[in-house]
């Protein structure tokens, strides 16, 4: 009842094309902004800083990458966490030649290396659709994984295989390594992870989105449109594994400080799909409910039986938790493939028109 | 007489000089006897093209040519080779043998998209609009080879990317009004019925302000009404922006009405070539159409 | 210069010098293949009749399994495990149907595979729940199956052959023969193939693809189970094995999605082709080259043959 936009009107294409056209919703960024930057820093605990929010904004930049390239431009992929992989990697040699160089600028030229490999890994869909491209990236999963295994100069040659991350400082605060506190981490990454966001959303309403989901949605048509499906699909390619590198980074620097190749697994992979497909496909904003839903639902499970003061075996609850999220993400394809943003966005509708749901259009 | 430039932006936004040349046209314009419009300059010509796919023989020594202006009309029965045609001209086949005259230039082998940036637009049989999309982007898409600005300005969408995305957009309402198509402007186009699917598609071609526009089958499917529409939309466009026609269309009384030469194509080989009169008074059209008492 | 020499020359001797050694690792390799050309097998069935292409065909045999090893453990006799078994896989054939495919008719084969993705994980919390997720031992006497293994003397040295891997061999290729009768006489064969070149034409002759849609996956459950059994008697039942499942993925690239020779024939050449390539040049890139090489193999081949070995060349229309 308080979500409406009657009275809003557009006097210029620019306010017509604006990210958010109605003023509520522009109202309501500004609380989520306010919270994210304020308030969680100020209140919540450590432990829901370290555990809740700072994987949460990771896997939703991992995942605001892989929906770029599924959602976005149609090509379905099975290696996110190996471009993650790549881009953690890549942070960590470039910051053991440069220890100086700020660690916030390496990670982001880290996704620049995350962007190559996807580039070459992205080569067969010129050929090839579909799930034969998944396959591909199957490859890319099975290749660069091994790569992090065998490759002892990616991890310097540690005894241990695992890339451990040194403390870094930003204006004399730690933000990497042992030492510094989630707070610094989380404001870090959530600043990372808004302008990220919004320079994805920017790419995706300007030309340059648009040839991803001309390819994705008919790709001879684009084609007879002018567009390279050479450039078009490269370039998600690139831009998705700039984004998946970036988290990769983020999660071995900002979140669990070291990390061996089995971190990047088909597993990691499949569980950013299904933020996407449960978040919704072609969505921005559900990347984050996908990546909140699938991260925090096992941390409530694990939660709920101890609230009631049962005694549940934790492999039990993560076992119940992988049917749950089974059975959703099969629900959603069924009921909704456009995934929780959809539903989000039915409701906001329903809304504008209450309490008269036949007056619209 | 309309003679097709290449008109920028915003010569096109409703200038004056467009407004004279489309008064100009209306006095001059269709229905009136085919042979008033006198058309000089040669467009397009095909020369004795050919195409088959493994062992069956698609398009058999096809010649004609396309001129600066006209309306021009591809007919014949079911399968004999009409789409293969319009998918030559376009790039997406390639003819075994035989040449593409285009704006002068000689071709055989071209990739579609590059077809796209020398000025051929077209629509197909079977819609082949963005689903996902509303018709304001699917039109926008139009664009794609008007707009230049790099990733990086993309990337802040403020000044220049911005203003050239307002410019495209301004040209882009220009066509949905054109086409009477602004109460489904944010509508996805997936929902929309079949005849308005056929209407965003072909405003999506026009977005692209090509020189020459294919239309495989605009018709198809519509009852009379939508017909109607969509004929005037062609010949609006035709007269008005001078964009040069070649379409493919099975329901003769538009094509008579429309079109300005028609050739008739039957197993993949020419059967008749020339004005909607000639043509039809051709036996061996008649006998394609009719078939043969042996 | 060396490294040209280890790559094309030395390899070679080292094959010549000790062709014993070199069949022993065929021979592994053919017996890896044969089962990968199985869990290809299942995929096939069900892409072809439903277009589905199936990612939980993997979970699909290690669950068959583990179904099976569990029930003996709860103390039913062999025999009647392997039926109630094949029971478990019916139901899941009839669910699958009812409650996922069904619901999912005329959608993008990318939507229908993240499904089965779905479903894997389904699957995977059910069984690890129920059968309890640490590897267990097939139960391999108790069906009867040969163990112990025959040395054949050949070349001055011998190659190794486990009698079962010899019984792997043998009723693959049985299963192959029955699925193959069972397609070419049946009535519902029939009705198989009709829905598998096009759907909507069988539903118009009286079709039902319910009811095709449910054996395939059936049939697929039964490939499965065997697959499970033979895998299992050669190392454990265990939930690693789904991951190397997945390079059924690779075989049905050289093979074609809907060729059931491509599938055999493709599993073959994986199985073998990894072997070889991690004993003579693993050493090369540090071992472990098995991991990729299905799919890396795979990868190339579709740059130049994205039909397959026996697919059709695909003609694209406007």
């Amino acid at each position: 009842m308080f979500y409406r936009e009657a009275g809003q009107f557009k006097t210029s294409y620019a306010a017509d094309q604006a990210l958010l056209p109605i003023r509520q919703d522009r109202i309501g960024l500004g609380l989520i902004l306010l919270v994210a930057f304020v308030a969680v820093p100020l209140l919540a605990s450590d432990f829901f800083i370290g555990s809740i929010m700072i994987p949460f904004l990771v896997f939703t930049l991992a995942a605001v990458g892989l929906n770029i390239l599924t959602g976005y431009a149609g090509q379905l992929s099975l290696g996110t966490g190996a471009f993650m992989g790549v881009g953690a990697y890549a942070c960590y040699k470039l910051t053991t030649y440069f220890p100086d160089i700020n660690i916030l600028f390496m990670v982001l030229l880290s996704g620049i290396f995350s962007a190559a490999v996807g580039v070459v890994f992205g080569l067969p869909s010129l050929r090839i659709k579909g799930l034969y491209l998944a396959i591909t990236t199957l490859a890319a999963q099975f290749f660069l994984e091994w790569c992090f295994i065998r490759i002892g100069w990616l991890y310097n040659y540690n005894d241990s295989g695992a890339i451990e991350v040194p403390q870094r400082k930003l204006f004399d605060i730690a933000i990497t390594g042992a030492s510094a506190s989630p707070t610094v981490r989380y404001l870090v990454i959530v600043s990372l992870v808004a302008l990220m966001t919004l320079v994805a959303a920017n790419v995706l309403r300007g030309r340059i989105g648009r040839s991803w989901m001309m390819i994705r949605d008919m790709d001879i048509a684009a084609e007879l449109m002018g567009v390279r499906p050479l450039y078009a699909k490269l370039s998600a390619f690139a831009f998705s594994s700039y984004y998946c590198g970036v988290a990769g980074a983020l999660m071995v620097f900002f979140w669990i400080g070291s990390a061996e190749a089995e971190a990047f697994d088909i597993n990691h992979s499949l569980l950013v799909l299904f933020m996407v497909i449960i978040g919704g496909m072609g969505s921005l904003l559900g990347c984050f409910m996908g990546a909140a839903f699938i991260w925090i639902l096992p941390i409530a499970i694990r939660a709920v039986p101890q609230m009631l003061g049962l005694d549940v075996i934790a492999a039990t609850t993560e076992h119940v938790s992988n049917i749950i999220i089974g059975v959703l993400i099969i629900f959603f394809l069924i009921v909704e493939p456009h995934g929780l943003a959809r539903l989000w966005q039915i409701g906001k509708e329903k809304l504008r028109t209450w309490p008269f749901p036949y007056s619209s259009n | 007489m309309p003679t097709g430039k290449q008109v920028s932006v915003d010569q096109y936004s409703g200038s004056t000089a467009d407004q004279d040349r489309s008064s100009m046209d209306l006095t001059a314009s269709k229905p009136v006897s085919e042979t008033s419009r006198q058309y000089t300059t040669e467009l397009l010509s095909i020369e004795n093209v050919s195409l088959s796919f493994g062992g069956v023989q698609a398009v058999t020594d096809i010649s004609f040519n396309i001129m600066e202006g006209e309306v021009r009309a591809i007919i014949g029965p079911n399968g004999a080779g009409k789409t293969s045609l319009l998918n030559i001209i376009n790039g997406f086949y390639h003819p075994q043998e035989g040449v593409i005259n285009f704006r002068g230039k000689q071709r055989r082998r071209m990739k579609p998209y590059q077809a796209a940036a020398s000025g051929i637009a077209r629509t197909f049989q079977n819609v082949a609009l963005f689903k996902g999309m509303s018709t304001l982007d699917n039109i926008m898409s139009g664009r794609s080879l008007k707009m230049h600005r790099g990733f990086l300005w993309q990337v802040i969408h403020l000044g220049p990317a911005r203003n050239e995305e307002i410019q495209h957009r301004r040209r882009v309402e220009e066509i949905i009004d054109f086409l009477e198509i602004a109460h489904i402007r944010k509508q996805p186009v997936g929902r929309l019925p079949y005849g308005l699917q056929k209407r965003v598609e072909l405003g999506r071609a026009m977005a692209m302000e090509p020189e020459l526009l294919l239309l495989d089958e605009p018709m198809a499917g519509m009852n009379l009404e939508e017909k109607e529409d969509m004929s005037r939309f062609i010949i609006d466009l035709n007269s008005e922006f001078g964009t040069t026609i070649a379409l493919i269309e099975h329901d003769m009384g538009v094509v008579m009405d429309l079109a300005d030469r028609v050739v008739v194509l039957d197993y993949g080989k020419k059967i008749a070539d020339g004005t909607p009169t000639e043509v039809q008074a051709s036996q061996e059209v008649i006998d394609a159409y009719l078939g043969v008492a042996h | 210069m060396e490294m040209l020499h280890s790559i094309f020359v030395s390899p070679f001797i080292e094959m010549g010098a000790y062709p014993d050694f070199f069949l022993q690792v065929v021979w592994e390799g053919f017996v890896a293949g044969v089962l990968y050309s199985l869990i290809a097998l299942g995929f096939v069935l069900i892409y072809k009749a439903s277009g589905v292409f199936n990612f939980a065909q993997g979970i699909m045999v290690v669950f068959a399994a583990l179904a099976l090893v569990s029930l003996h453990g709860m103390g039913v006799p062999a025999w009647l495990a392997v039926i109630l078994a094949l029971g478990i896989m019916g139901l899941l054939a009839i669910g699958v149907e009812r409650l996922v495919l069904r619901k999912l008719v005329n959608q993008h084969d990318a939507i229908l595979l993240m499904a089965t993705i779905g479903l894997t994980l389904v699957l995977k919390g059910v069984g690890q729940l129920l059968f309890g997720g640490e590897p267990k031992p097939m139960i391999t006497e108790e069906l009867g199956l040969p163990t112990g293994s025959t040395d054949w003397e050949v070349f001055d040295g011998i190659v190794i052959f486990q009698h079962i891997d010899i019984a792997a061999t043998v009723v693959a290729l049985l299963m192959v023969l029955a699925l193959a009768l069972f397609f070419s006489k049946t009535r519902i064969g029939r009705a198989l193939r009709a829905v598998a070149d096009d759907h909507q034409a069988a539903l118009s002759v009286g079709i039902s693809l319910h009811q095709i849609w449910a054996i395939v996956w059936f049939a697929s459950g039964i490939v499965a189970l065997v697959t499970g059994i033979m895998w299992g008697a050669r190392s454990e039942v265990s939930f690693a094995l789904e991951i190397i499942a997945l390079k059924a993925l690779a075989v049905l690239i050289l093979g074609g999605f809907t060729s059931i020779p491509g599938a055999i024939v493709g599993g073959l050449i994986i199985g073998i082709g990894e072997k070889l390539f991690e004993v003579y040049w693993g050493a090369l890139f540090g071992s472990g080259v098995e991991a990729w090489f299905a799919y890396v193999l795979a990868l190339i081949f579709l740059l130049f043959r994205p039909q397959g070995l026996f697919g059709e060349r695909i003609i694209e229309r406007v």
